[in-house]
């Protein structure tokens, strides 16, 4: 596969922020707000209970893992909105671009903000909190991938919808985390909700990730099996994700959609 | 070299019951420019992005220099490049941005050299750091015309590529056209609705209407041969009564 067409997308998102330090402040101020914000929450209840739970390793740790998985999402859904707003897809779809270069250079760019995002995480999260991930070592490549995975995964299938259903559909796409965050367990475990809610939740990979996370900071054990399982799962739904993409570009190209998408709004 | 540019063969697009192209047929050699022409809705804008490949035809097939481009879209689109009114290039980012970001999505050998010389071609070096979007509309089709020169295609699209500038800068625009395929390296389809312009610039035109090709010809002797005083009567005569001149063409 040719490289040069993927980092083209990639270089396209590079030069936005470049040029607009308001595209670059999203990406650091709303995880850095996130991380004072529960960093504090998590201090207090340390202060207040004596449960014996380190909830600055458990809570904060948790939205920190959480924002970055939302930050992949986002990284990939904006690179793909730039051509939406933009009108640009005739001009991208009509070049020699295949299908699965335009998504690699979307999830290039999700890797390359999130990871700035993720920077920024650890460091507030390590320098005000005392919280440093280097403890839970090998651990974090794991939790890290599966995030990414699946944060890869829902972006690309948020772009196919906007691709599907047009630019006024954008709004459903920002809080698909937030409908999500309730069935993986971010904050509490999965053993907590109903059955039907914990069905769903176990076809999500991020509960695996949190309910390993508990465990690990509650010095109990966990199913390394289980976390194996995630990661095969997340990547079913990459693959998933990107097959329906297929499936909606080469919709688009049928119907006509595509070819209107720039030469008339859609809606 | 293939001797064909472009092969459109029995095109055709079905909307519901609507035929917006129906089964269109054309050739484009090397070295030649074509004009499609036709009303509004004719089906000009749907044969181009069909070629284009971001459209596919209900049948039919379309060849790049010999490569189907249903079958090889991605070696059929690295030959061909477009200029199209309502696909500017994205506004956030400057003429060199543009260029590069265009110039690696096709993959272009020596890119910055590239670049420079386009840059150079179509007076654009002053504007090289100047966002696309606040670009005069001149000297926005000149980027457009830049990017779609990028990867020296061997078929160029040109819908109404003069549409918005003043009678200087289309004449200039027209003169880079007809040099360009003077070298015969590349056949070029070109839509206008001005038709001075086509007959100033296209070798032999083809009229569309209601999706069909009516007419097919040199421009400056179509006229003539249909008892016109103008490419522009004929083109009105046509417009408007399109069935009745299919069955006298018939």
């Amino acid at each position: 596969m040719r490289l040069r067409p993927i980092a083209a997308i990639a270089l396209r998102q590079l030069y936005l922020m470049r040029s607009s330090p308001v595209r670059v402040l999203p990406m650091i101020a709303w995880v850095a707000v996130d991380i004072v914000l529960w960093g504090f929450i998590a201090r207090y209840l340390n202060s207040v209970t004596a449960t014996g739970i380190n909830f600055i390793a458990s809570l904060l740790g948790a939205v920190l893992f959480w924002d970055f998985f939302t930050r992949v999402m986002q990284g990939v859904t904006m690179a793909f909105f730039e051509d939406v707003w933009s009108r640009n897809f005739i001009n991208v779809f009509a070049s020699p671009l295949l299908i699965s270069q335009y998504l690699s250079g979307l999830v290039l760019t999700g890797i390359s903000t999130s990871l700035v995002g993720l920077i920024v995480m650890l460091i507030i999260a390590g320098a005000i909190f005392g919280l440093h991930f280097a403890a839970l070592g090998l651990l974090l490549v794991p939790f890290l991938l599966v995030l990414f995975l699946f944060g890869i995964a829902l972006g690309v299938l948020a772009s196919a919808m906007v691709l599907r259903f047009g630019p006024a559909s954008e709004w459903l796409v920002w809080p698909i985390p937030a409908l999500l965050s309730p069935f993986v367990g971010v904050f509490y475990p999965l053993a907590t909700l109903p059955s039907w809610m914990r069905g769903i939740g176990h076809l999500l990979p991020p509960s695996y990730v949190f309910e390993a996370l508990r465990a690990f900071v509650a010095g109990g054990s966990f199913s390394r099996s289980a976390l194996l399982i995630s990661i095969g799962l997340a990547a079913v739904y990459v693959l998933l994700a990107a097959w329906v993409f297929t499936a909606v570009y080469r919709y688009a190209v049928r119907s006509g959609l595509l070819a209107r998408y720039s030469a008339e709004s859609v809606s | 070299m293939p001797t064909l540019a472009l092969k459109a063969f029995r095109l055709r697009k079905r909307y519901g019951s609507l035929d917006a192209v129906d089964d269109v047929s054309f050739e484009l050699r090397h070295g030649e420019i074509l004009g499609l022409l036709g009303p509004n809705g004719a089906g000009k804008t749907t044969t181009i992005n069909m070629v284009l490949g971001v459209l596919q035809p209900s049948s039919g097939t379309v060849e790049i220099e010999g490569i189907d481009i249903a079958r090889h879209r991605s070696q059929a689109l690295a030959r061909t490049n477009f200029a199209a009114v309502y696909a500017a290039l994205p506004g956030n980012l400057t003429v060199y941005q543009n260029l590069r970001f265009f110039g690696l999505l096709y993959d272009v050998a020596r890119l910055n050299a590239r670049i420079d010389a386009l840059l150079a071609e179509f007076d654009l070096e002053r504007l090289r750091n100047t966002r696309s979007g606040v670009l005069s509309s001149g000297e926005q089709t000149r980027l457009a015309l830049a990017k779609a020169l990028l990867n020296a295609p061997r078929l160029l699209l040109l819908d109404e590529p003069t549409a918005s500038l003043d009678p200087s800068a289309a004449d200039q625009i027209r003169s880079r056209i007809r040099a360009m395929a003077r070298q015969g390296d590349c056949g070029i389809l070109w839509t206008s609705h001005n038709m001075y312009e086509v007959e100033e610039t296209c070798d032999r035109v083809l009229f569309l209407s209601h999706g069909r090709i009516l007419l097919a010809g040199d421009p400056r002797a179509l006229p003539r041969e249909h008892g016109a005083a103008s490419l522009e009567e004929l083109f009105i005569r046509l417009a408007r009564e399109p069935l009745a001149d299919q069955r006298n063409a018939s």
